[in-house]
């Protein structure tokens, strides 16, 4: 869709387009070229020489057993949090959607979390299940689960499932209730008629027609296990105990913040930089496939 | 009955962690340290968030949550208004001009949705000490400013303003600027609130790059200097005034989100689709 009427004007539309091209061009492109630039090179320890080394990184980087073990985690921190974010978001989103008396009660009261801060909520989080003083760490332990997720690296990752999926189902539980919301109340009474019951209808019609909302917020959910939740392991775990919950946007870090390493840092940037890509694309195929509808 | 259950359980799974947070935060630290939290609130508020507010806390003697606070605030604040700004003029450069490689800025824009600063932290900050914005709001605030969705968004809703507008407004002799002010912001209004409330949480809920732009203290954020003052997670953290420090830290966002719920919910629906 085009405007078939508009300004005349050379200089203006360059001047309006300028400040956005600086700041990106300032601070994304650039960075993201030096990225590429320094993932195909080696420095050496005091940054004073570098040698082109062409995939060497890339492939120290994907050879090297502790990043698979981290690439693996992120995997299932990853999509932990998203089915426990979206499973939960759903069923609230149903319940909320049903017309009962309190429903835009229900509704401010469910979605304020959005706006608590990963690393608050990890903070939040680490104050309930601290071992010795979170009210239900100390009560893990007293019933005999022996709780320390400073020690216990299953425990440690359990933790930040938890603490990210919490602040993750208000964002999906806005998103289905808008997408129940916009489902025809005909298409159920229909069903209804036909005698189908509120389980079968449940899942032969209403999910189906949220499916596409729900594959949306999945990439959402996915991409932002990925990389928002950096707050969190960095509040509550350090990444640790081991490297029990390093993830790879936290290795990125590590790698490149605490230990100088660049050239594999940027090797790992570039690979994440592939990764996002391919995540928005998904992401865009699915608004395209919705502007259809 | 059962539908009232199962929301009440669910308000209560994501209220019970700010409602522990400030009782926690009316207890004196030793009450806290042993392990003994009460689930009513203790008689030490007052102290707790008088010393959170003006001293602060923590195992490195940490910055006055008033401080950290206004940091926030002025982050967030300008990070919205930027990135609003910018965006706007953008989208009516691509939507209301014809002019040479005018897609290819709009693409260029768009790409940038696919670059999130985690991916590209070493080259960004020598950037930010190459131009020497390290510990100033500026650096804070300008690389955080580019905003594809925003841009996205203005775009797509130009693009439903008719013809006739522009053409009516060049009968009357009204010029590009002109027409910018009193008929395209007056009618992005709307979207311009909305917008501002998701934005403004943006800004506020930033972790990664205040983390490694700031080492100085006093230009801390709130989310970056509370993790700070818990150092390693040890009972002999001061958690009376990390607990203090942590509600003064929700409330802000917390309240933008529900006095302008309406707005919100618009703008979040809008921006991500």
């Amino acid at each position: 869709m085009e405007k078939k009427v508009y300004f005349r004007g050379i200089a203006l539309p360059y001047l309006l387009l300028l400040p956005q091209i600086i700041v990106t061009g300032l601070f994304f492109f650039w960075p993201a070229a030096q990225a590429v630039r320094q993932s195909f090179l080696r420095e050496d320890a005091f940054g004073l020489s570098s040698q082109f080394v062409g995939f060497e990184n890339f492939t120290d980087v994907l050879s090297d057993p502790t990043w698979l073990d981290s690439a693996f985690r992120t995997l299932l921190f990853s999509s932990s949090v998203a089915i426990l974010a979206l499973a939960s978001a759903l069923f609230l989103a149903v319940q909320a959607d049903k017309h009962i008396r309190g429903a835009n009660t229900y509704k401010t009261l469910l979605i304020w979390p959005y706006a608590v801060a990963p690393a608050i909520a990890a903070v939040l989080w680490l104050f309930m299940f601290h071992p010795n003083i979170g009210i239900f760490g100390r009560a893990l332990n007293a019933m005999g689960i022996p709780w320390n997720y400073k020690l216990n690296g299953d425990q440690a990752m359990l933790l930040i499932i938890l603490a990210a999926a919490w602040k993750q189902v208000s964002y999906n539980f806005i998103f289905f209730l808008a997408g129940l919301q916009s489902i025809p109340k005909s298409v159920l009474e229909a069903a209804a008629i036909d005698g189908a019951r509120p389980m079968r209808r449940f899942w032969t019609v209403v999910f189906p027609l949220l499916s596409p909302t729900a594959f949306f917020l999945l990439v959402v959910n996915l991409v932002y296990a990925f990389f928002d939740t950096f707050g969190i392991i960095h509040s509550l775990t350090q990444g640790g105990p081991g490297k029990a919950t390093e993830t790879l946007i936290y290795r990125v870090y590590t790698d490149g913040v605490m230990n100088l390493n660049f050239g594999s840092s940027a090797a790992q940037s570039v690979i994440l930089m592939i990764l996002v890509i391919v995540l928005t694309m998904v992401q865009f195929r699915y608004v395209e496939r919705k502007v259809h509808y | 009955m059962v539908t009232h259950l199962c929301l009440i359980l669910g308000v209560l799974i994501f209220a019970f962690p700010i409602y522990l947070t400030i009782i926690g935060s009316t207890h004196d630290v030793n009450t806290i340290g042993r392990g003994d939290v009460p689930l009513l609130p203790g008689g030490e508020g007052a102290a707790n968030y008088s010393q959170a507010w003006g001293v602060g806390g923590g195992r490195f003697m940490g910055v006055p949550a008033g401080v950290m606070l206004f940091n926030s605030i002025i982050m967030a604040v300008c990070v919205a208004v930027g990135k609003i700004a910018i965006s706007l003029t953008s989208a009516y450069a691509v939507v209301f001009f014809r002019f040479p490689l005018r897609m290819l800025f709009f693409w260029l824009i768009f790409i940038t949705l696919m670059l999130p600063v985690e991916v590209r932290i070493i080259p960004t900050i020598q950037v930010m000490v190459d131009l020497n914005m390290t510990n100033s709001y500026q650096g804070l605030i300008v690389p955080l400013i580019a905003s594809a969705t925003a841009t996205l968004l203005f775009r797509q809703f130009f693009l439903t303003i008719p013809d006739e507008y522009v053409e009516a407004a060049k009968i009357d002799g009204a010029g590009p600027i002109r027409f910018f002010l009193d008929v395209i912001l007056p009618l992005s209004r709307t979207n311009v609130a909305a917008l501002f409330v998701i934005l403004f949480i943006y800004g506020w809920n930033q972790y990664l790059w205040p983390l490694l732009i700031v080492n100085d203290r006093s230009m801390e954020t709130i989310v970056v200097g509370l993790t700070k003052m818990i150092g390693s997670g040890d009972s002999q953290n001061e958690w009376n005034v990390i607990m203090a420090t942590a509600v003064l830290a929700l409330l802000p966002p917390i309240a933008v989100v529900v006095l302008m719920q309406r707005w919100f919910v618009k703008g979040l629906t809008e921006t991500e689709k």
